[in-house]
């Protein structure tokens, strides 16, 4: 290959949307318009992470690195950088460094970090089998075929000690080989791309940039439990995964990797994809077999366990996507180099969505044991606004909220479900002052409400309870008694609730209830929220220096709270007054306070 | 008031192409959420009648239809507005005011969650992550994602589409 320059855009959901196709196409006019095609080649890549300076543009050999960039910038990057070899300083991250050459490796928000599930994002086009083969793609595959017995291979990735990333942890080897002892027949593996916690995309951008990994790894698993069929239930609400999903596909059958007898070894293996259709409960491993099967997405109880009875009946493995990227760099590497990174409990890294109220957020992978310290300042850039930090939550609405104190904890498996949190699906919600945290509690309450499928009655009415005593203590009506009944729901439904929703949903309640209890008594007691988030809390009073009398809010209020006279300050009946905030955003002089 | 007829007026009736589809995924098991999906994809929602059709063609019970169709968040059984407007309320919007584009749109159109404008123009419905949290808060119209979105910026984008028609 004989180009002298590599222009990588990011290809990234967030992104693309944010007018990255046009870059893309006004990146490849330019290079043409000063006649460089055979020295330029423009890549549209795999998710690079910062998504929040997106969209971004890496120059190589040089690794520049551009953030925000615009279409409109396109022309300087290439006359400048290209032509004249002279960097875009405006355009850099870390503008006070632009005099010395700044790297991609010298930016804090990728020092931290060590890729292994994202190690082709944002370096391959994910749209070419080729070049995922040339950074050793499919190795792990040949290794699999042609060197080792199904139980070789399954031996390796228990010694691995990988355990699952979507959620509980469980060991990824023990998985396979409950699996691969059952009786010889129809088996399946199903790779999970339900990604339904609301702020994690770790899944969605490992699709997006490196879809070969995950074929290849099911391919590994299907030879080492012995199934010929493959399905990828996937969210409908990800269009540019499923279309790159649907190219590798067809590109790994071209290339003999997929179908019948894969590369001459007599294994023959095929992948299928199944469309999600939003549904949290599916991400529950017997609710996602029965939505393949076109079913309502209800879980059963198990056991039996879909290892023995999963999908139609048969013998079934699920694994996560971003448990799968993680084996053919296993098979490649080998389980004693992916056993030095991390922890002894939870080797490997794990990759997170850090987002929320944190300067940097995007898309970060780090080595298992990292404290939530280095991932929310130093890779995360402290909190936006120089705000004081409050917590962080882990594992979605099924997680807790993490307070300051526990900012030094080394991230596992182990030591989060200590403090109780769990890992989840990479979910990292970081939280300021600004955030209430009564009504953060409330909020994942409703979405696990709105999302439980209502089959056991625990989940379904104690939920429901759950979120009558948060909207109680919101609106400055609760009681000491209701939390006590909030601890008590949220134990008997951990016990009783059929599946991980219902029995996690409580975590974010049980957290702050043991972390923020003095936020919770202020709601009781003082009827005050210190965030001022809780709407029916506020006390909204006009300063009359600054009212003008122009009569707008006494005309916008629904319940006639407010009186005077034209051209003179107006006034507030708080007895009348139902919170709901319209004078105070219709104001034009920023005359109504609200506390 | 537009000169097109009303949904209600129009039957809806599974094309050749769909036809076609549920041919090919006939004999396959777990096909009817598939099949589901394609409808939708075609008419925006799934037609009362075409799910008639689908039951008949697939031999399954209308029940187990609709048991589907509204056991899913992504399945609709009302048409959308000509723009559809998705506001995300994942996590990272909710925090980042997710929530206060949603009254500004109410504010603006007249019109709630989940409800069309009475001319036909706009359809509001709150989604959960889209997966470009570093975005938050994040609004789609019509596939176009807007990202970091404020409310008083909301009038002049819902213009756009209003000039459109």
């Amino acid at each position: 290959m004989g180009y002298k320059h590599y222009i990588v855009t990011c290809g990234g959901t967030a992104c693309q949307s944010n007018r990255g196709v046009e870059l893309f196409d006004a990146l490849k006019a330019a290079v043409k318009a000063h006649g460089l095609e055979d020295e330029v080649q423009v890549v549209a890549s795999g998710c690079l992470g910062f998504c929040a300076q997106g969209p971004i543009v890496k120059v190589l050999p040089q690794d520049t690195f551009y953030v925000n960039v615009k279409p409109e910038d396109a022309e300087e990057i290439i006359a400048e950088h290209i032509v004249k070899g002279r960097t875009v300083n405006r355009l850099l991250y870390d503008k006070e460094q632009s005099k010395i050459n700044v790297k991609v490796k010298d930016i804090d928000f990728y020092q931290k970090q060590f890729r292994i599930v994202l190690r082709n994002c944002g370096i391959i086009n994910p749209e070419s089998i080729d070049e995922y083969i040339a950074r050793d793609g499919y190795k792990g595959l040949e290794r699999a075929l042609f060197e080792m017995t199904p139980e070789q291979i399954v031996e390796e990735v228990l010694k691995s000690g990988l355990r699952g990333r979507g959620g509980a942890g469980f060991p990824t080897g023990m998985k396979w080989k409950f699996a691969a002892m059952q009786p010889a027949g129809q088996k399946y593996m199903v790779c999970n791309a339900d990604e339904g916690d609301p702020g994690a995309y770790m899944d969605r951008s490992t699709l997006e940039g490196d879809p070969h990994s995950i074929l290849e790894a099911m391919t590994i698993a299907g030879k080492a439990i012995g199934a010929s069929k493959g399905f990828i239930y996937i969210r409908a609400e990800y269009p540019l995964a499923i279309e790159r999903l649907q190219t590798a596909i067809k590109q790994s059958h071209e290339y003999g990797l997929l179908g019948e007898d894969i590369l001459g070894s007599g294994f023959s293996f095929d992948i299928e994809l199944r469309f999600g259709a939003g549904a949290f409960v599916c991400g529950e491993e017997t609710a996602l077999l029965a939505s393949i099967e076109g079913r309502r997405g209800m879980p059963s109880p198990r056991p039996p366990f879909p290892a023995v009875k999963g999908l139609w009946q048969r013998p079934t493995v699920i694994n996560n996507v971003e448990t799968l990227a993680n084996i053919p760099v296993i098979l490649t590497k080998g389980a004693d180099w992916f056993r030095q990174i991390g922890t002894a409990d939870s080797p490997g890294t794990k990759v997170f969505a850090l987002t929320g109220k944190v300067n940097n957020s995007g898309l970060i992978e780090v080595p298992m044991g990292t404290t939530l310290r280095e991932i929310v300042f130093d890779i995360g850039g402290g909190i936006l606004g120089g705000k004081k930090f409050k917590a962080v939550q882990t594992g979605g609405p099924s997680g807790g909220m993490i307070p300051a104190e526990f900012l030094d904890t080394p991230i596992d498996f182990g030591s989060l479900a200590k403090i109780g949190s769990i890992m989840g699906s990479g979910g990292m919600i970081v939280m300021s002052e600004d955030d209430c945290i009564v009504n953060i509690a409330k909020f994942y309450l409703d979405f696990t409400c709105d999302e439980s499928c209502g089959k056991c009655a625990p989940c379904r009415i104690g939920g429901r309870k759950l979120q009558q005593y948060l909207d109680k203590i919101c609106s400055g009506r609760g009681t000491d008694e209701d939390i006590e009944k909030l601890r008590e729901i949220s134990d008997a439904m951990t016990k009783a609730s059929l599946c991980g929703l219902g029995q996690t949903c409580s975590n974010p309640i049980k957290s702050s209830l043991r972390y923020f209890m003095e936020e919770y008594q202020e709601h009781i007691h003082e009827h005050k929220c210190r965030a001022g988030k809780c709407q029916k809390l506020l006390t909204y009073s006009i300063d009359p220096d600054k009212c003008k009398g122009c009569t707008l809010c006494a005309r916008l209020c629904p319940v006639k709270a407010i009186s005077g006279e034209v051209k003179k300050p107006h006034m507030i009946d708080a007895s009348k007054c139902i919170k709901c905030g319209q004078c105070f955003s219709g104001c034009k002089f920023n005359a109504i306070t609200r506390s | 008031m537009s000169t097109e007829t009303t949904p209600e007026a129009e039957v809806k009736k599974l094309t050749p192409e769909l036809l076609d589809f549920i041919a090919e995924w006939k004999s396959k098991p777990g096909n009817l959420i598939m099949i589901l999906h394609q409808v939708q994809e075609h008419f925006g929602y799934i037609p009362r009648e075409v799910a008639f059709e689908v039951a008949e063609k697939l031999n399954v019970p209308l029940a187990k239809i609709y048991g589907v169709v509204t056991f899913y968040n992504f399945f609709k059984l009302k048409k959308p507005g000509k723009n559809k407007i998705q506001v995300c309320l994942g996590t990272a919007c909710y925090l980042k005011g997710g929530e206060d584009l949603i009254l500004g749109l109410e504010k603006l159109l007249g019109v709630g969650l989940n409800t069309v404008t009475p001319d036909g123009l706009f359809s509001v419905e709150a989604v959960r992550c889209l997966g470009c949290c570093g975005l938050a808060p994040v609004m789609v119209i019509n596939g176009e994602v807007y990202g970091k979105v404020e409310a008083k910026s909301l009038a002049s984008i819902v213009d756009k589409y209003r000039k459109e028609g």
